[in-house]
């Protein structure tokens, strides 16, 4: 082969090796994407039925029900609520009337079934998803009593 | 007074930094020696003055002096000794005026031990230093100054966080800061060479020992960091591909590629183009590293209070050095000449592979990071990567770097011959994959996984144990290059192998446990004796009381706490941890439960193969360390002072290596190179 023969090989191998592992690593992105519902979304309906995701909102006050097996607390944005169910130990952090991350399914009922609930690392550090959904049911609130009392 | 004292020696600080950035860069450029000559004692004048607002900063914590807010912030009159020390860098200001330290003794090492440099490049080089810490003492100044008083004056501080009220903590981010930082000496000494255009194998000799000593920096805070999560968060996970430890791996991978790149350039002048691309890119994403963790976007133990201005200050001076950098390398690029050639099949082959396999697994990384930022970023709505892309998308393209690491070391230079590494190399693969096969079979259960792990960590082991013993039975000095890549490749081959048994082997268990009950794993039986309360010097915990029997036999007793802290009201889980080389037994206590009989929740973890992790990274570390102070780095950079002599004697040596590895097929790196540092010598001699 002359040089320029082994230069076309060598760089048409590398494109291919490329290609190959972007298609890869796209397909397996693509599969593991995990997106985040606030309460009233859920509510709505607008989270996948049988898909991972992420819930985030306030545990509510009263809400925690330890079970022998089970523990089921309930997320809420102060707009709608959603009741989770987890088996497993809960994150040192985890506090009624404090702000939470679960992830999980939904099934047909409308129960949400979680398999990771996300400790926060400071007491008064809020996880930035919990927060947002919070803010965003307060804004929907506030747009509501202003159409209400216009 | 201790506050502003810090303050006034920190805006001094600045100032000495703006000469050392400005005048030795413009003295360089108008070739004015006595401007070039300020670089050296300015790099000093900025560390001891650093130094000293560091050390204000640490006295203020040390006499608790509440008035200044940061203090009072994260610490506590009842906090441990040690524990107010690394509370310093507990928090956004103080980890900045860490990583500005760093950066200054960083500085001052390459002014101390590059006197046998002409000055034209460790001017340049330490303008560009001084131009970084212009910029990040510019961020703490305007945007998060440590030395703030709070008035009316806390009767008492908030304590620090308990997560990082831990010996892991004291010295992680030192270690991690020090590789981070020590990534803008390669970065200096590449742009420096870029301005020049001069990019010859003498510039990557001077960058190859600070790259390998700030890659094992690395290397030791990512474990750390890894060792901390395992043991302090009480989840008995050791990587999560949290945003923020992938900040920290994206660096690695690609400073392991700049280290393999380095070599291509100094002993075949090839790759320059690349190498510079890469410590560019090195030192680029551990700015992004800071950014990513300090700005507040992401949800870890790392981000603090949020505060937009820093991000965005961040964000901006990473567009600068990005920016700017690459603009200089598309200009000088073009001017960069080619290496020698290189076959098909060749040691540089097996070195670009290496470079683009993990330029690749750091684009992943990249993507699965900051895509859910960017989403979030233009208001389309909140998502997260799940650990399942990285798993899927890492383990494979570690494949092929495993698999290729081996011939790469066998491998000739320019050219090497298939069938005789095929020859050379058969017993070895043949041992590894029969291993691999066989030995999961007497630990537990056989799988694919396991055995594409072991076979591929004993072939990395094996490969690099058989090439070591090779070279011991031939004559002639060893350099500690080739015990540095040796050692590194073993270590890596212990993490492949500790991380497959792991991940393969372990049992999780969580359970209810009442006084009195037994729970058994393999061979090991737990019994819960009796929980009881105990007081530490800032908080209370309660402490389980776990007798572990194996076969029968009481062995030990761990003991579990759920601690919590007096200041901060804020609960923490410390697990007991048995280790011995092969496995480690994992107890965290979880809560009381309701009802009749006092119940508790427990994890109990069987982790085979966990201490394999932390001794592969501290083997790693060594082999690092070991390459670094290699004598040839030391004595074979005095052949600058005479330029034109000194490249022209790269070149005799470059051919003497070519003659070399032709007669001698498997032959280290640094026997190639042992004719350079003879002549080099006899030049120095001449020249002094």
């Amino acid at each position: 082969m002359t040089p320029r023969q082994k230069r076309f090989w060598f760089i048409t191998c590398g494109i291919v090796v490329l290609c190959i592992a972007a298609a890869f690593v796209l397909n397996a992105f693509q599969s593991n994407l995990v997106f985040f519902f606030s309460p009233s979304q859920v509510f709505k309906g607008e989270a996948p039925k049988n898909r991972l995701f992420r819930i985030g909102g306030m545990v509510k006050e009263g809400s925690l029900k330890k079970g022998s097996d089970e523990i089921e607390f309930v997320v809420t944005d102060f707009s709608s609520e959603v009741s989770v169910h987890y088996t497993g130990l809960l994150p040192d952090l985890f506090k009624e009337g404090k702000g939470v991350v679960a992830q999980g399914r939904i099934n047909e009922q409308g129960q949400f079934t979680a398999t990771e609930v996300l400790a926060k690392h400071d007491e008064n550090y809020m996880p930035p998803e919990a927060k947002s959904a919070m803010d965003k049911a307060a804004i929907e609130r506030a747009a509501k009593t202003v159409k209400q009392n216009p | 007074m201790i506050a502003e004292l810090g303050q006034y020696i920190l805006i001094l600080a600045l100032l000495v930094a703006l000469v050392q950035c400005v005048l030795p860069m413009v003295g360089s450029l108008t070739k004015q020696h006595a401007w070039q000559y300020l670089a050296r004692p300015t790099a000093w004048l900025q560390c001891a003055l650093i130094v000293t607002a560091f050390g204000c900063l640490l006295t203020g914590f040390l006499t608790d002096d509440f008035s200044i807010a940061y203090v009072a912030e994260h610490s506590n009159h009842l906090l441990p000794k040690p524990y107010k020390v690394a509370a310093v860098w507990g928090g956004h200001e103080g980890s900045l005026m860490l990583w500005v330290l760093m950066l200054s003794i960083w500085t001052s090492l390459v002014a101390y031990f590059s006197k046998s440099l002409p000055i034209g490049v460790i001017s340049r080089v330490l303008s560009v230093m001084g131009f970084i810490s212009v910029g990040f003492i510019l961020f703490i100044l305007f945007t998060s100054n440590p030395f703030l008083r709070e008035l009316p004056v806390p009767p008492e501080g908030r304590d620090l966080n308990p997560l990082l009220q831990d010996p892991g903590l004291v010295i992680h981010p030192p270690m991690l800061y020090m590789g981070y930082v020590g990534m803008s000496v390669c970065f200096a000494f590449a742009i420096a060479a870029l301005i020049t255009g001069r990019l010859d194998s003498a510039w990557s000799r001077w960058s190859r020992p600070w790259t390998v000593i700030a890659w094992s920096f690395l290397t030791l805070g990512i474990g750390l960091g890894s060792w901390w999560a395992y043991y302090e968060l009480g989840w008995g996970g050791w990587w999560f591909w949290d945003p923020v430890e992938n900040a920290s791996l994206m660096p690695w991978l690609v400073s392991t590629a700049l280290i393999h790149s380095l070599m291509v350039t100094e002993k075949r002048g090839g790759f320059k183009a690349w190498t510079v691309l890469l410590a560019i890119a090195a030192f680029s994403l551990s700015l992004l590293g800071t950014f990513l963790v300090r700005s507040g976007v992401l949800t870890s133990v790392h981000a603090f209070a949020s505060d937009p201005t820093r991000g965005i200050f961040v964000l901006c001076f990473l567009a600068i050095v990005v920016g700017a950098s690459l603009t200089l390398f598309a200009w000088r690029a073009p001017t960069v000449t080619l290496g020698g050639t290189m076959g098909l099949l060749s040691r540089e082959t097996f070195l670009l592979l290496n470079s683009v396999l993990l330029s690749v697994a750091t684009a992943a990384v990249l993507l699965g990071t900051l895509y859910p930022l960017v989403i979030d970023a233009l208001n389309l709505g909140k998502l997260s990567v799940g650990p399942p892309y990285f798993n899927v998308v890492f383990a494979p393209l570690m494949i092929p770097v495993l698999f290729l690491l081996i011939p790469g070391t066998v491998a000739k230079w320019r050219s090497a011959n298939l069938q005789d590494m095929v020859m050379h190399l058969r017993w070895t693969a043949l041992v590894s994959v029969v291993l691999g096969a066989l030995l999961p079979l007497f630990i537990g259960e056989w799988s694919f996984g396991v055995f594409l792990g072991w076979t591929l960590g004993l072939w990395v082991g094996l490969g690099t144990l058989q090439h070591m013993f090779e070279r011991i039975l031939k004559p002639g000095r060893i350099g500690g290059s080739f015990w540095g890549m040796h050692c590194a490749h073993l270590g890596l081959a212990i993490v492949v192998m500790g991380v497959t048994g792991v991940k393969s082997f372990e049992v999780e268990r969580d359970v209810k446990m009442a006084i009195g009950d037994e729970v058994t794993i393999k061979p090991y039986v737990f019994r819960l004796n009796e929980i009881n309360e105990v007081k530490g010097p800032n908080y209370t915990a309660s402490q389980a009381q776990i007798e572990v029997f194996n076969s029968g036999e009481s062995t030990e007793i761990l003991r579990p706490e759920k601690r919590h802290y007096l200041s901060s009201a804020m609960p923490m889980t410390e697990a007991a941890i048995s280790s011995n080389l092969w496995r480690d037994l994992y107890v965290s206590l979880g809560d009381p439960l309701p009802g009749s009989d006092q119940q508790w929740s427990m994890r109990i973890y069987y982790k085979p193969f966990v201490p394999w992790l932390w001794v592969g990274v501290l083997v790693m570390v060594l082999g690092g360390l070991l390459a670094a102070l290699d004598r040839r780095y030391r004595r074979g950079s005095s052949q600058t002072p005479l330029q034109t002599a000194g490249q022209a004697l790269t070149t005799v040596s470059q051919a003497q290596d070519l003659g070399h590895s032709q007669n001698n097929q498997l032959v280290g790196e640094n026997q190639n190179h042992r004719p350079t540092g003879g002549n080099s010598d006899i030049l120095h001699g001449t020249h002094s």
